[in-house]
């Protein structure tokens, strides 16, 4: 049966029906600017577990699992489901750790970057820039041997084991448990992590992700990749078409509001939302896509990428325990402070630069065509 | 010109069409390329596409053989 939705029309559909399902998430209940974002989601599922008490952003968020389970019931019916794992673990583990903790400085992953500038925050310009040179960096090491080998076909608990776990998660939040006095399962009652659609509008709208971005491929990174690696413009055109329909789902709900400040879960820092986003581009290229593709491909029985969202959700942990994550934008007696990262923010992203540069010089195969 | 083959078997993105690029750029006319998906395999086409070949698609149990003339 041929894809309709991996061919050019596909993928366009695939981003508009992305940005305005976004939208209305927002209308909804969902943060401004954050219809959908994966690592700020991760992040708030790794604080209603108590993995870190950062008590503003903690919430099970339903459109994760949502979007591993809807990739997997897809990918079973169209027969792509296929356990394997076995592709250098622990390094996708350690980038997802890093990706996260890059994209925790700008406070959004590429799925945000996107609606943020269709909501007018011009922060995601810089951003952007950021995670196109973080991508190149990544094309640089691809175009020189850079591989982490390949994966091997494995039984099936290796495939169902990662959506069942999002499975637990979404029944986790349908019902709610205390396991103790003053501990998880937490619930922001302020801040972003208090704001959210309903359940059921938040699984709804992940299952439709899961479906859309399983069956046209869609990845943020993978777009900028195409372009520099290939010339190939395929992807970039769904990324394309979910910035327009998000850019006129803001303007229609009246929350379109251009500018560098007064951002809503947002900061100004410009060289740390640039280097942020590069640690975070170049991870996901060494990994082989964004943290939306990565939860499709999860979903589709690829253990090694569930590893890489595991690592994600623990770099959300880290972050936050230990200070790395950005601090919004706020005014504080009269006076507009810009927010940003603090020295161990600074060091983080330095020294998860470094790591990515070690990864991708030390894990190469020589290139060779075999006549 | 003697085949080619590209075995991108289990290879994660962007890997089998990095390989594909490399050879066509290298000036090969007839490529084998094996892959495990059919993401990979959409992917490889695609490239092939690009650098004016036609592919013919076969399968051996799990594998994806992709057969490239220019």
């Amino acid at each position: 049966m041929k894809n309709i939705f991996s061919s050019k029309i596909g993928i366009i559909i695939t981003g508009a029906l992305i940005g305005i399902i976004a939208v209305l998430l927002q209308t909804a209940g969902n943060p401004p600017n954050m219809g959908i974002c994966v690592a700020c989601f991760e992040r708030d599922i790794a604080g209603a577990l108590g993995l870190h008490r950062a008590a503003v952003v903690q919430y099970l968020r339903p459109e994760i699992p949502a979007i591993v389970l809807g990739s997997f019931i897809t990918s079973f019916i169209m027969k792509e489901y296929r356990p394997r794992a076995g592709s250098s673990t622990i390094i996708r583990f350690f980038l997802g750790v890093f990706a996260m903790i890059g994209a925790l400085v700008f406070l959004g992953c590429p799925w945000r970057a996107l609606l943020r500038l269709a909501g007018g925050d011009l922060n995601a310009i810089t951003a952007l820039l950021g995670l196109a040179a973080g991508v190149a960096i990544g094309v640089a090491f691809l175009n020189n041997g850079y591989s982490l080998g390949r994966s091997y076909s494995n039984r099936n608990a290796s495939g169902w084991l990662f959506p069942a776990f999002m499975l637990a998660l979404v029944l986790l939040n349908i019902f709610p448990v205390s396991f103790s006095e003053g501990g998880p399962v937490f619930h922001s009652e302020t801040g972003p992590g208090s704001m959210h659609a309903s359940v059921w509008a938040s699984l709804g709208a992940g299952l439709l992700f899961g479906f859309l971005a399983q069956r046209s491929r869609f990845c943020t990174m993978g777009s900028i990749r195409d372009i520099i690696l290939a010339r190939d413009f395929h992807l970039i055109s769904g990324v394309a078409a979910l910035l327009v329909t998000a850019f006129i789902g803001n303007l229609v709900t009246g929350a379109f509001n251009p500018g560098f400040t007064n951002q809503p879960v947002a900061h100004s820092a410009h060289l740390w939302n640039f280097l942020g986003m590069l640690l975070a581009g170049l991870a996901f290229a060494l990994a082989g896509g964004c943290p939306g593709r990565q939860l499709i491909l999860s979903g589709e029985g690829d253990a090694d990428a569930g590893v890489f969202v595991l690592g994600m959700i623990a770099g959300a942990a880290v972050s936050h325990n230990f200070s790395l994550a950005g601090k919004p934008d706020a005014v504080k007696e009269g006076v507009y402070a810009v927010g940003g990262i603090g020295p161990w923010g600074q060091a983080a992203v330095l020294a998860g630069i470094l790591l990515c540069l070690v990864i991708g010089f030390t894990m190469r195969e020589k290139l060779t065509v075999r006549p | 010109m003697a085949e080619n083959k590209i075995d991108a078997r289990g290879l994660s993105c962007p890997q089998p069409v990095v390989l594909t690029r490399k050879a066509i750029d290298a000036g090969l006319t007839s490529l084998e390329i094996m892959v495990s998906s059919e993401v990979s395999k959409e992917n490889v086409l695609r490239a092939l596409g690009t650098g004016k070949f036609t592919a013919e698609v076969s399968r051996n149990g799990d594998d994806i053989i992709i057969t490239a003339v220019k």
